[in-house]
């Protein structure tokens, strides 16, 4: 689905990642971690498209990224749904209307999944707060929010960076097992995080494997967890 | 290309769902109905006056062109001897159409602006005024003038051509002020047009920012933008252009007297032009902000 190959990113003067091959394939749960600035939002951005790696090749569904049009990277982030610790919604829409924000954007009415939103809007439990407006959600509801929103499309991939960067540990597994309700359900995950023990969490439930990020490489980091 | 098309269907089909995704905005929206209003009420009266003085450039242009003037210039006793000969001449003279001598009542009319009512104008040398109306072919000026030379020495040919010209230039010119003023109002509107889109633009890039990371191509979030600034143009222009039509309708018309001087007013189906007005603001509009929009967005991750 998402293959990186021998990928090198460089801001300005410095390598920041270097020499990355990776292979999101369907149906896979994928943990990265590293320490903070190690490179782990820009490998999430190399993802989908939002940052163009400066060597390498990155395949997004099987096509080179260099080779993608605008709109083709548009349409790529229909089938990939991003989750950010920071997540940002217009904030003069309210929750269902942001959720539903991908169906609206690609042209699909968001009143044609009126049953599907109302199912998903249960899922992430935030029956309660849907004409609420962004600004009035607590951090875990954001959060929730930004995963039913990334998942309305019913995505092939879900991109999920620091997802419980600023939520409480209750909030966190809550979050996670969702994430993992949707692995189930055959979509690749990918979750970045330096939260050791989200991961061990993690473990008990799914075929996780966990990618570290150091010295500008990435490496499969063994059972030491 | 395949932005206009789809802005334009868009805007036609009013996707309102579109439109929503960019927050309202107050103030600035203010300023850009404002800002095309007041444009629009210049541009008619720019209009007005490109239409009124070509209109003056043509009456001017045609009705001297059609006519001349011969002055009888003789002493008082051999006035109307040489009236006479010079109508006999006019009369074999190829290209006229008519030709009369004013009668002592329409002199003293014409004279009475400067000397009053009261003028004697039997005792008083005063020319002796022929009006000529030439037909549509023209007649042969110099032929003529030799012609009264030499039969009637008092005879002063005057085919107007002296001042008629500079006149029609002044009038042509002051039409091409008026249509340069309308070009510089449309130029301006859509400078002012992109700036308020650019503004728009930029304070929104968080939401566009979104919008992106959602799968919004860039056609749908410009069409947003297009959308909203076209209606605002729209809609300012044509409450501009109404206030405009007015204050035109309120001019004083021309006095019967000055009617050789036209009013500035509309005439006929010349109405209907000053609805163009917000047509072409909306037009401006639509293509300025989306030039805007395809700009910023391409320099948008």
């Amino acid at each position: 689905m998402i293959e990186l190959e021998n990928v090198a990113y460089s801001y300005g003067g410095g390598e920041l990642l270097s020499d990355i091959s990776l292979k999101l394939a369907p149906g896979s749960f994928h943990f990265l971690t590293g320490p903070s600035g190690a490179g782990k939002t820009t490998l999430m951005k190399l993802c989908y498209g939002a940052l163009l790696p400066t060597a390498g090749h990155v395949r997004l569904f099987g096509a080179d990224v260099r080779g993608l049009e605008r709109d083709d990277i548009a349409l790529v982030r229909r089938r990939v749904g991003v989750v950010y610790q920071d997540v940002q919604f217009l904030d003069h829409l309210n929750v269902t209307e942001n959720i539903s924000l991908p169906l609206t954007v690609s042209g699909r009415h968001a009143e044609a999944a009126g049953g599907d939103l109302g199912e998903l809007m249960t899922w992430v439990g935030l029956t309660e707060r849907a004409d609420a407006l962004p600004p009035e959600l607590s951090g875990g509801e954001r959060q929730r929010a930004a995963l039913a929103r990334a998942v309305i499309m019913s995505p092939d991939v879900v991109l999920a960076d620091e997802p419980t960067g600023n939520i409480d540990w209750e909030m966190s597994q809550r979050l996670l097992r969702l994430l993992i309700e949707l692995n189930k359900m055959g979509k690749t995950v990918l979750i970045a995080t330096h939260d050791l023990s989200l991961i061990r969490a993690a473990k008990a439930h799914v075929q996780a494997r966990v990618l570290r990020i150091a010295n500008r490489r990435i490496q499969l980091a063994g059972a030491d967890l | 290309m395949k932005v206009q098309t789809f802005a334009i269907r868009s805007l036609l089909a009013g996707d309102r769902h579109a439109a929503r995704v960019v927050p309202p905005s107050g103030f600035t929206a203010q300023l850009t109905l404002f800002a095309a209003g007041s444009m629009a009420f210049l541009a008619v009266f720019a209009l007005a006056l490109s239409l009124a003085s070509g209109r003056l450039a043509q009456n001017w242009g045609e009705e001297l062109a059609r006519s001349a003037t011969i002055r009888i210039i003789a002493p008082l006793d051999q006035r109307g001897a040489q009236t006479e000969a010079a109508l006999r001449i006019l009369q074999t003279t190829s290209g006229v159409e008519s030709a009369r001598a004013l009668s002592d009542d329409e002199q003293q009319a014409l004279l009475a602006p400067w000397f009053g009512n009261d003028l004697a104008l039997d005792s008083l040398p005063v020319p002796r005024l022929i009006e000529v109306i030439e037909t549509a072919q023209g007649m042969d000026v110099s032929g003529l003038r030799l012609r009264l030379s030499a039969e009637v020495p008092g005879a002063v040919l005057d085919d107007h051509e002296r001042w008629r010209t500079p006149l029609v230039r002044a009038a042509a010119r002051l039409r091409l002020l008026g249509w340069v003023s309308i070009a510089l109002i449309t130029v301006t509107v859509a400078a002012m047009i992109t700036l308020a889109a650019q503004a728009a633009l930029s304070a929104n890039a968080q939401v566009i920012a979104v919008l992106r990371l959602v799968g919004a191509t860039d056609d749908y979030i410009a069409q947003a933008f297009v959308r909203r600034f076209t209606l605002r143009a729209l809609g300012g222009a044509g409450v501009g252009m109404v206030l405009g039509m007015i204050a035109v309708l309120l001019l004083p018309s021309a006095s019967e007297a000055g009617s050789f001087l036209t009013g500035l007013s509309f005439r006929g189906w010349h109405w209907a032009l000053p609805l163009c007005i917000p047509l072409l603001a909306g037009v401006v509009a639509f293509l300025a902000t989306g030039a805007a929009a395809r700009r910023t967005l391409r320099e948008l991750a």
